[in-house]
């Protein structure tokens, strides 16, 4: 059935295409002069046809939904839904769907099964509905473009007004997705504050997001303190960063001065391998690999230790970063202008000395916002610590221990049904804003020092 | 070529600091430099002319194998300094560069202090034995390089914040820091406005009584004005070599005078 | 030569080329030192990838074969009457038929008939039903079946199960083993290609259980991210590169978008939670919601890789066009955007191969239920590869972990595949001009 308003839009803009084409062919044959060739007049009216139309069908299709199901419940009869909290009338729409579908579970009130049959019949009535305004619309238009058509005519300009519009369009999605994000996760956050305090969130010593099964169950609260998530994060972002700052920054410095050509062009490539890895596939390396391998050695020491230490996950992402590190310092290092290379070698530097007192120094603040942006990377990275680190909040900097992090979090609290009224998935959303800002932040800082040090030597 | 014979008697009167014989550098396939034979004195300043791209700057970084860092260059022939083959595989060309100073074309000092741009060499080769001894040599050099009035009290500060000239005086004196016995200089004025040139015309005549120097320059008032030896390459070649005096007054190839009287170049 | 002046009472002060002879040695040792270091950490990267690799393929090929015992099935019309079909005693003709080829099986036991029919795969049954559905008069026949056994005994004939261990800690007991080395000295076992790992959608039970649904998946949530976000990201780039004024509004739409390629992609994951299925209501765990968060994410490598492109098509090919009367929309329609193609097309297979193995925004639109037949449409629900291959890393059995591997192992093929092509692209198409 949807599948029908699109057929009609391929067809009105193919033949809006062809039909001004002709047209102006037609005018073009008869001696007249075009100010526009005639495919921009077939051009033309496409894209007249094709955007509003498209436009009008996406709408439509998604609002529909939504407009239907507002119907469906205003027009059930009074009194059904007194006192029920939002997560009971969201159940009640969806038995109300499935019943339309033909799945009946147990015997339903009678009303449910006439709100069902008013819920199918709206979906036909919208359907038809949208074909209609489809047609009519896309007829309405084809007329209005072919009355267009004449010798003087500009076609070109009006498609050119039409693919800028487009592409200014385009260009606004951006606009629009980072809108959505802050958006959405503020609406979130707004509702979790409400029933949490942003004191506890912020400051509290507890992650336990259970949510009371019953109004009257007293203990076990839920405690929604961030405190030792974000720990958690920080552990397992250090433990990756003593992994990747060292092997990425000693790998660009052989890379950088003292690999020959040949040696450098097969290597970096390799390097960039790391990079390209799934994360999902590093989650399960360091559970099928590391953890086991950390546990025994940790048992051979005599110590015990738990198979999900941010030991694990953290040094799996120190692998997974030393690409991003090495790059980042490679580049810095070659920014250095030569001048200073000479300088130094003209004065009897040894390659060592001149890369250790003139270029690194020199090239600091290009790997120091190389650094940065990892962190911001491993601070968001979410597969490896899902699969690998724990899921029991923890206050603890021992990377021996099994901690939880910002990132598992999230994904924990929404895996599985989710209503939007559970105190749970708002937790998510507002963990998420948080790791939104951290990030921005860390991301723009980093990006103001690499840019005011390549400044400085343009 | 020039006269060798002529040369050789006046080895018995004047040092010959380096002496290039039969010097050939390939860049890849070009043959960029063609048979140098040419002695350079203690104490003198030593200018090498000639348009651009004829291979003086090249030839230049020959004598402290500066050479060495760009891979697909090749040097044959021999370059002695005092006497010792310089391309020789036991010479270090670490240590030959704390003899043999160089000086940029465009001044670049390092981006630290003023102090730590002079220490820079004396603290790698292990110069100074205490920061007192590092002091002093610091003091010397920059007053040797005739800018130390103007930089004595400001030494912490970045060696990048002075001006054009101040900054090639601070790269001289940094130069002269190691104790060279050469001093290279490439076009070390080309970047300089006409009073911070004349500064360094200035210094590299006072440098002249305690090193030998050799100075590329494309300008050749400046090279008249400032040496004793001339040599002008052209196209790889060294067509003649004189003194300075004798190049420009009664040049003997037909090469020098046409480039003299600015009919090439 | 001078010498550098000594305080007095100290030692005979050296000349400075004896100083500097003296240092050498130490600074050329650092130098060393500090090459190997360099090596050594490249060493160390390296052989993480080695052993990453190494570990997946040693884990995995074996998933890429199946087990299976070749058995004659007599179709016994008392378990199998045609009256009841669809519906019959198909597990019991078929241990029933085993049993016959393990003449020391005393089929009387309930607990020998137990475990002969353990031996089989759960999913044999279903074989034998869909065969005598399709083909009534089987009834009464005997035919020649070979079916999938089940995944302890393919870890058995894989030697996966260490036979030494004690009896209750093992999967398969003594006797069980004893059957099946029976089987195995019959010829009745072997162990073909896996197609099943394709062909077959997901499973409770590792020998059954196949990739279709999840590469279905990741096909339509590819196209989905390829069909929106290439237009739209090639769109933007065009207008930020040849037509946006430098003004505050483009600088402002450019700071959003590289922010945007740094935003974690969990992050992304929540915007579609949060509009796509809860604003829009669109269906959960469909490939066509992923594809729509993909696409999102895409978008930044796109038009990035379309500037570059765009910024390396010479000027003068613009002035030329223009100065021939061209507008400014057909100079870069025309020529410009031909000329950036492969270097468009290389940045877009790259950003799409980032895509495929994105798993953490798809999992919080759902995409990781569990789902026992491949989607129909982009609308249907169902899981991605990358997704596929974290829920089976949850699972516990033995069987799944080889098929983990083996999943990551195919995605890893796409990936190589995908690079490959862009890499061939970019050598082959991309003028230097």
């Amino acid at each position: 059935m949807t599948a029908i308003p699109f057929l009609l839009l391929i067809l009105a803009t193919l033949a809006g295409y062809v039909l001004n084409r002709m047209a102006a062919r037609t005018i073009r044959d008869n001696g007249a002069r075009l100010h526009s060739m005639t495919s921009y007049h077939g051009l033309y009216s496409a894209l007249m046809v094709l955007v509003p139309v498209l436009t009008i069908i996406l709408l439509w299709l998604v609002l529909e939904g939504s407009v239907i199901d507002r119907m469906v419940m205003s027009g059930l009869p009074d009194g059904m839904l007194d006192g029920q909290g939002t997560g009971a009338v969201q159940l009640v729409l969806a038995e109300i769907k499935s019943i339309s579908r033909g799945q009946i579970f147990g015997t339903p009130e009678d009303w449910k099964l006439a709100a069902a049959e008013r819920y199918s019949a709206l979906r036909a009535q919208a359907d038809w509905w949208m074909i209609a305004v489809v047609a009519i619309v896309a007829l309405a238009i084809l007329v209005f473009a072919r009355s267009r058509v004449s010798a003087e005519f500009r076609a070109r300009q009006g498609v050119e007004h039409i693919v800028s519009g487009l592409m200014i369009f385009c260009s606004t999605v951006a606009i629009f997705t980072t809108i959505g994000i802050i958006v959405s996760l503020s609406f979130e956050t707004v509702r979790f504050l409400d029933r949490v305090p942003l004191t506890e969130f912020l400051f509290g010593l507890n992650w336990e997001p259970q949510i009371p099964l019953r109004e009257d169950q007293i203990a076990a609260e839920g405690a929604f303190g961030w405190i030792p998530v974000i720990l958690g994060t920080i552990v397992i972002t250090v433990v990756a960063l003593l992994v990747a700052v060292p092997v990425g920054l000693f790998s660009a410095i052989y890379l950088n001065e003292f690999a020959p050509r040949k040696l450098r062009a097969t290597i970096k490539p390799v390097l960039e391998i790391l990079a390209g890895v799934p994360t999902v596939v590093y989650g399960f390396f360091a559970i099928l690999v590391v953890a086991p391998a950390i546990r025994s050695f940790g048992q051979s020491l005599g110590v015990d230790v738990a198979p999900n230490t941010a030991l694990a996950a953290g040094g799996v992402m120190g692998i997974m970063l030393v690409p991003f590190i090495s790059s980042f310092a490679d580049d810095a290092l070659s920014a250095v202008p030569g001048a200073l290379r000479d300088a130094a070698l003209g004065l009897g530097a040894t390659r060592a000395e001149m890369m250790t007192t003139v270029l690194f120094p020199a090239a600091i603040p290009g790997i120091v916002g190389g650094v940065l942006l990892a962190v911001s990377r491993a601070i968001g990275e979410t597969m490896i610590v899902v699969m690998a680190a724990g899921l029991i909040a923890k206050m603890t900097i021992n990377p021996l221990d099994s901690v939880t992090t910002v990132t598992v979090q999230i994904v924990t609290l929404l895996i599985g049904d989710t209503s939007f009224d559970n105190p749970k998935t708002l937790a998510a959303f507002a963990l998420g804003m948080m790791l939104f800002l951290v990030t921005l932040m860390i991301n723009v800082f980093a990006l103001r020092i690499v840019r005011k040090y390549r400044e400085a030597y343009d | 070529m020039y006269d060798i014979a002529r040369t050789e008697s006046a080895l018995e009167q004047t040092d010959i600091k380096i002496s290039a014989r039969n010097v050939q550098v390939f860049y890849g396939d070009t043959h960029a430099i063609k048979d140098v034979d040419v002695d350079i004195e203690d104490k003198t300043v030593t200018a090498f002319i000639g348009p651009s791209g004829c291979g003086k700057s090249t030839f230049l970084r020959c004598l402290n194998r500066m050479n060495d860092t760009i891979d697909i260059c090749r040097v044959q022939g021999d370059i002695l300094l005092d006497g010792e083959d310089i391309y020789d595989p036991k010479v270090d060309p670490v240590q030959l560069r704390a003899k043999v100073g160089m000086v940029f074309q465009k001044p670049n000092p390092f981006p630290k202090s003023i102090y730590d741009n002079i220490a820079y060499g004396p603290r790698i080769h292990g110069l100074a034995r205490s920061k007192a001894e590092l002091d002093e040599i610091v003091e010397k050099s920059l007053r040797r390089g005739a800018i130390w009035e103007e930089v004595k009290d400001r030494l912490d500060a970045p060696g990048t914040g002075l001006s054009g000239g101040q900054q090639q005086r601070l790269c001289i004196a940094r130069a002269i820091a190691t104790e060279p016995e050469v001093l290279l200089m490439d076009e070390p004025c080309s970047a300089l406005d006409p009073i911070a040139t004349a500064q360094v015309e200035e210094l590299i005549d006072e440098l002249r009584q305690s090193y030998s120097v050799v100075i590329v320059t494309h300008s050749m008032q400046q090279a008249a004005r400032v040496s004793q030896k001339t040599a002008f390459f052209h196209l790889g070649d060294l067509v003649e070599f004189g003194e300075t005096g004798h190049i420009f007054t009664n040049p003997e190839d037909p090469r020098t005078e046409s480039y003299i009287t600015g009919r090439i170049g | 030569m001078s010498d550098i002046t000594s305080a007095p009472g100290a030692p005979t002060p050296k000349s400075s080329t004896e100083l500097v002879a003296a240092s050498l040695k130490r600074r050329h040792r650092k130098e060393a030192r500090l090459k190997w270091i360099g090596i050594g950490a490249i060493g160390v990267a390296f052989l993480m990838l080695a052993i990453l690799v190494g570990s997946l393929v040693s884990s995995g090929w074996q998933a890429f074969t199946q087990t299976h015992v070749t058995l004659e099935v007599f179709v016994d019309p008392e378990e199998i009457p045609q009256e009841r079909l669809p519906r019959g005693g198909f597990d019991d003709a078929l241990g029933a038929s085993l049993g016959r080829m393990l003449p020391e099986a005393d089929m009387s036991q309930r607990s020998v008939r137990k475990s002969v029919e353990r031996i089989l795969s759960n999913g044999a049954q279903f074989k034998l039903r869909d065969m005598v559905v399709a083909d009534p008069a089987l009834i009464g026949k005997t035919i020649s079946m070979r079916v999938p056994v089940s995944d302890p005994y393919d870890q058995l004939n894989k030697n996966l199960i260490d036979r030494n261990t004690p009896e209750q800690n093992r999967r398969v007991k003594d006797n069980e083993i004893a059957f099946f080395d029976a089987l195995k000295a019959q010829g009745a076992i072997s162990k073909p290609l896996n197609w099943a790992l394709f062909t077959n959608a997901d499973s409770r039970f590792p020998e059954l259980a196949g990739l279709k649904g999840a590469l279905a998946g990741s096909f339509w949530a590819l196209l989905t991210c390829f069909l929106i976000s290439f237009p739209l990201g090639i769109g933007a780039a065009i207008y930020l590169e040849e037509f946006a004024p430098k003004n505050k509004l483009s600088d402002f739409i450019e700071v959003n978008i590289n922010n945007l390629a740094a935003v974690p992609s969990v992050v992304f994951g929540l915007l579609a939670l949060a509009v796509f299925i809860g604003w829009f209501g669109l269906p959960r765990s469909a490939p066509f919601v992923g594809g729509l968060t993909l696409a999102l994410m895409t978008m930044p490598t796109i038009i990035i890789a379309t500037r570059a492109a765009l910024k390396s098509v010479p000027p003068s090919i613009r002035e030329a066009a223009l100065g021939l009367g061209a507008s400014k929309q057909q100079v870069v329609f025309q020529h410009v955007l031909p000329l950036a193609m492969p270097g468009v097309l290389t940045g877009t297979i790259i950003g799409l191969a980032q895509a495929l193995g994105e798993t953490a925004p798809l999992l919080l639109i759902g995409m990781n239920a569990f789902i026992t037949s491949a989607p129909s449409s982009p609308f249907d629900s169902a899981t991605a590869l990358p997704t596929q291959i974290f829920i089976w890393a949850d699972s516990p059995e033995r069987g799944f972990v080889s098929r983990t591997s083996a999943a990551i192992l195919i995605l890893l093929g796409f990936l190589v595949a995908m690079n490959a092509v862009a890499i061939y692209l970019r050598q082959k198409f991309e003028k230097k001009w």
